[in-house]
């Protein structure tokens, strides 16, 4: 399948990684060539330069033939032009823009009707909901919804002090007294899919499934002490932090939020009237203290710096916030800072990458593709949700009697609206859905890719 | 440095020589030619157990690979061929002499066809195949062969536009399609169908299915070896003048025939490079038949004469059908000419190709506007579109660089006291890649007059020339081995 990107910027190439390592036909179109050196080095794909919405560029790039544009540059009416003429010319393709403007947001579903566009994107609208869900169940590094939001693959890190550490798998469901099943384990840098015998050791980050319903419990036998969010400073007041802001006041959290361009406070002070706007540089410690920064339950930090991003995450770490998020501009594989405790971390352009990349599966196997598809463990892993029907293989076959490939794991089965966490016993009819996690060496297109 | 990638894929290039002896043992068995028999046997079991033994240190390779790994890797896997496939040349005796099998390899790899042999005639038939199928293998290159059947990991391999890079002739090279598995095969089987149609042609001439196919296979490389001590001069004016026209069409770049099968014609006609590279074709015919008239019997002898000797030099073939050596002085100069300009980038041809010197050109155009106008802002096109200022800066770090060596190699080879005119033609000769120059290594002379020191230095020129010179300069440079 050919696919054409164009914008070869955070989310370009990230896409472009993702997509080339899966083996499709991808062109990239950028107006620096200096960017599509980098990536022509890196990727095997194909490179135009130029304005990727003037048609002669994109009959370049082989729009005719091209079953999906990607639009990703900067600019959203770049965007939204360059998908429009995509259209134009070749009637059949598929189109996602991503669109970041709040004013063009409200606007998305019509906008969708009257340009044809497939898919809008908007990664700070995605960051903002995944911290806003992050915020409502802290203790959880990071949280994945499966199975319409009654599966959740979190992400825990072992401490020191864990009741976790040095136990092997086999031992902790006793520990933790429900029903759960640790899918991946992330350790320096590599991500493994661990068995009974797999032992965790300090600093390792493990990826939990479980039921929503058990998430407190969890915590609770976890000894992870949870408050509730109610006040929240926000570090940086770009779009991401308007998003996020809206959806906390909304549910009633009260927000600080520091900028240092007075005209931006300006700005967020009138269009968000319920926040505490404070215009000042967010790694003077002064300032945070002045702030309040103790009475804090949360402490977001949204700047466009990510060095200031992970000072200001430390220093909060250091003055116990309970729950800090950490946003990721460029680090993409952030294996250094494992080490290093900055609570969650997200990063928009990833998050953007997963949502184009569950499009682009589902557009390559139109029948059996992947109901949802995530990636975990900074990218080293994925996890992916299909539902079995009549061609799935080994329907009823108890798990313990099927012959996996190496490296998968199923992680959850959901029998109409009862999700199970799977035993050797379990078994899957067709009309369930059935959540499978690898590691990110092989790509699953459907269900029947993971049996031996 | 990745030197477990790097091993595997040598190792894998060498397996893959070790499968083309076959056809070559084939025939020597065929014939009953016993040293020829046992040459090969002895030449493919060592190719394929150094080829396996660099696999298996090449297991578990990591995947990081950058731009000088690449270059190496080119250096080292195109020496590594031609010491290899020297082999048959020293165990069947034919070749007795390490030094002159391996001048005789790598000019066969690098579509040079200069030779040290006085006398093919009495070559055997499995060698002579050989010998001639270093060029078509040669031509387009081994690792793009290899890029095009071997499968690599899906996304890992991003690193492998080094390798195209390294080898392809030219300034500025890109891919066709997206990915790179597809352009190599693309390329090849442009020059596959290309060869079947040459051979196929030469066939309707009346010529021995095995004349054709060495035939086939030197002119598809711009290689340039003959199997017979005339070259080509012995066989009909038909065959010749499909020579002519094949060494021509080899000499085009490549993605010209890519834009013909997209049915882009028009856009083959506008490129500049290939307007540049017929003009001077035709110019230089025309040029030459005017300056040797009255040599050659009729008009149409004496242009199928101009236009063979043109073909065969602006292309770097090498093949002869007169001995241009007797010819006036402007021919030879212009012929000269053509020996340096060479062919087209992306074609299998050699020399400093007709994109780069209109590159240069250009450049030289700028600069001397320039110092008119100092304020004046301008850009180089080519095609049409803005031409980057690193690549302009590259062709100019070549033509230093090719200059450079040059001279060096001039001087090296002149210690062995052959004439200047020797001397001159037989760098330009290998380090462009063409085979025959002038005076003692004319069409009807060869190499064999030179040292040993000489046959290295001359080597070095045609590896150099082949892949671009900086895969071979970079691999003797102190700082490429320097750890961190």
């Amino acid at each position: 399948m050919k696919i054409i990107i164009a914008g070869d910027g955070k989310v370009g190439s990230t896409v472009a990684r993702q997509l080339a390592h899966e083996g499709y036909d991808l062109t990239l179109i950028d107006i620096n060539p200096k960017v599509l050196g980098n990536s022509v080095e890196r990727f095997d794909i194909m490179t135009v330069q130029g304005n990727c919405a003037s048609m002669g560029v994109l009959i370049e790039a082989g729009i005719k033939e091209a079953s999906l544009l990607i639009a990703v540059t900067s600019y959203d009416e770049v965007n939204l032009l360059a998908c429009m003429t995509a259209k134009g010319i070749n009637n059949k393709i598929h189109t996602i823009a991503r669109i970041r403007n709040p004013e063009y947001t409200n606007q998305i579903y019509d906008m969708k009707d009257l340009f044809g566009l497939s898919l809008a994107v908007n990664p700070e609208k995605h960051a903002a909901v995944e911290m806003d869900r992050l915020l409502k169940v802290p203790g959880f590094l990071k949280r994945e919804t499966f199975a319409k939001g009654r599966v959740e693959i979190v992400e825990l890190r072992v401490d020191k002090n864990s009741k976790l550490c040095n136990k092997p798998l086999a031992d902790i469901y006793g520990i933790v007294k429900s029903n759960i099943l640790v899918c991946a384990v992330s350790r320096s840098g590599e991500s493994y899919i661990p068995d009974g015998k797999f032992i965790l050791k300090e600093d390792d980050r493990i990826f939990v499934t479980a039921t929503t319903q058990n998430l407190s419990t969890l915590l609770n036998n976890l000894d992870i002490v949870t408050h509730k969010v109610k006040n929240v400073m926000i570090c940086g007041g770009g779009r991401l932090a308007y998003y996020l802001a809206v959806r906390l006041l909304k549910s009633g959290v009260s927000v600080v939020i520091i900028e240092s361009d007075a005209k931006r406070c300006e700005e967020l002070a009138e269009i968000l009237p319920d926040a505490v706007i404070i215009n000042g540089d967010a790694s003077e410690e002064h300032l945070l203290e002045s702030e309040g920064i103790e009475n804090c339950d949360a402490v977001v930090t949204l700047t466009g710096l990510d060095e200031l991003n992970i000072i200001i995450s430390i220093y909060s770490k250091s003055r116990g916030i309970p729950h800090v998020i950490t946003k990721f501009g460029h680090f993409t594989n952030n294996n250094i800072l494992n080490t290093i405790d900055i609570g969650s971390t997200i990063s928009p352009s990833e998050l953007c990458c997963n949502n184009i990349l569950r499009y682009v599966r589902a557009l390559h196997n139109k029948t059996g593709a992947a109901i949802s598809v995530h990636s975990i463990a900074d990218g080293h892993a994925e996890a992916s949700e299909f539902r079995a029907d009549e061609k799935t293989l080994n329907c009823g076959v108890p798990l313990k009697d099927i012959k996996l490939k190496p490296n998968i794991l199923i992680a959850c089965i959901t029998h109409g609206s009862e999700p199970e966490i799977p035993n050797g016993n379990s078994l899957f009819q067709v009309g369930d859905t059935v959540l499978v996690v690898t590691n990110s060496d092989r790509v699953i297109y459907q269900l029947n890719d993971i049996f031996e | 440095m990745n030197y477990k990638m790097m091993s595997r894929f040598i190792g894998q290039m060498l397996l893959i020589e070790a499968a083309f002896m076959l056809p070559a043992l084939l025939i020597s068995v065929l014939d009953g030619d016993e040293n020829a028999v046992y040459g090969f046997l002895a030449a493919t079991a060592i190719t394929t157990a150094v080829g396996g033994m660099l696999l298996i240190f090449g297991k578990n390779a990591k995947y990081n690979f950058y731009a000088k790994e690449g270059l190496l890797c080119v250096g080292i896997s195109w020496i590594a061929f031609g010491i290899l496939g020297s082999l048959p040349f020293v165990f069947s005796k034919e070749i007795p002499s390490f030094i002159d099998a391996l001048f005789e390899t790598i000019s066969g790899f690098t579509t040079t066809g200069a030779s040290i042999l006085s006398e093919v005639e009495s070559l055997s038939r499995g060698i002579l195949y050989w010998r001639s199928f270093t060029h078509w293998l040669g031509g387009m290159g081994v690792l793009v062969f290899l890029l095009a059947i071997v499968p690599g990991r899906e996304g890992k391999s991003g690193f492998t536009m080094h390798l195209l890079r390294a080898e392809s002739p030219g300034p500025n090279v890109g891919k066709l399609v997206p990915k790179m598995r597809h352009t190599a095969r693309i390329l090849y089987i442009i020059y596959i169908v290309l060869t079947v149609l040459d051979i196929l042609l030469l066939l309707l001439g009346k010529m021995p299915l095995f004349d054709a196919i060495c035939t086939g296979f030197g002119t598809a490389g711009t290689g340039g070896f003959g199997i017979k001590n005339d070259s080509i001069a012995g066989y009909s004016p038909y065959i010749q003048n499909v020579c002519t026209v094949f060494m021509i069409l080899f000499g085009v770049n490549f993605n010209c025939y890519y834009l013909i099968l997209l049915k882009q014609i028009k856009n083959v006609f506008k490129d500049e490079e290939f307007r540049f590279y017929i003009i001077m074709v035709l110019v230089s015919i025309m040029l030459i038949s005017w300056n040797i008239r009255g040599l050659y019997g009729s008009w149409g002898e004496t242009v199928r004469y101009a236009a063979f000797q043109v073909g065969s030099l602006v292309s770097s073939t090498g093949f002869a059908t007169a001995n241009f050596d007797e010819w006036p002085g402007f021919s030879k100069s212009l012929l000269l000419f053509l020996m340096f300009v060479g062919a087209s980038a992306g074609s299998t041809g050699g020399g400093f190709k007709c994109g780069r010197t209109v590159l240069l050109i250009k450049n030289f155009h700028r600069g001397l506007m320039k110092e008119l106008r100092p304020q004046q802002v301008q850009v180089v096109r080519m095609n049409g579109n803005k031409v980057d200022e690193k690549i302009l800066q590259t062709a100019n770090v070549y033509l230093i660089a090719y200059v450079l060596i040059y001279l060096v190699s001039f001087l090296l080879i002149s210690i062995d006291g052959h004439s200047i005119t020797t001397n001159v033609t037989a760098v330009l000769a290998c380090l462009n890649n063409i085979g025959p120059g002038l005076d003692l290594v004319g069409p009807s002379g060869n190499y064999a007059c030179f040292g040993v020191l000489s046959k290295l230095v001359l080597i070095f020129d045609m590896l150099a020339g082949r892949l671009e010179i900086f895969p071979m300069l970079i691999l003797f440079s102190r700082a490429t081995w320097k750890k961190g």
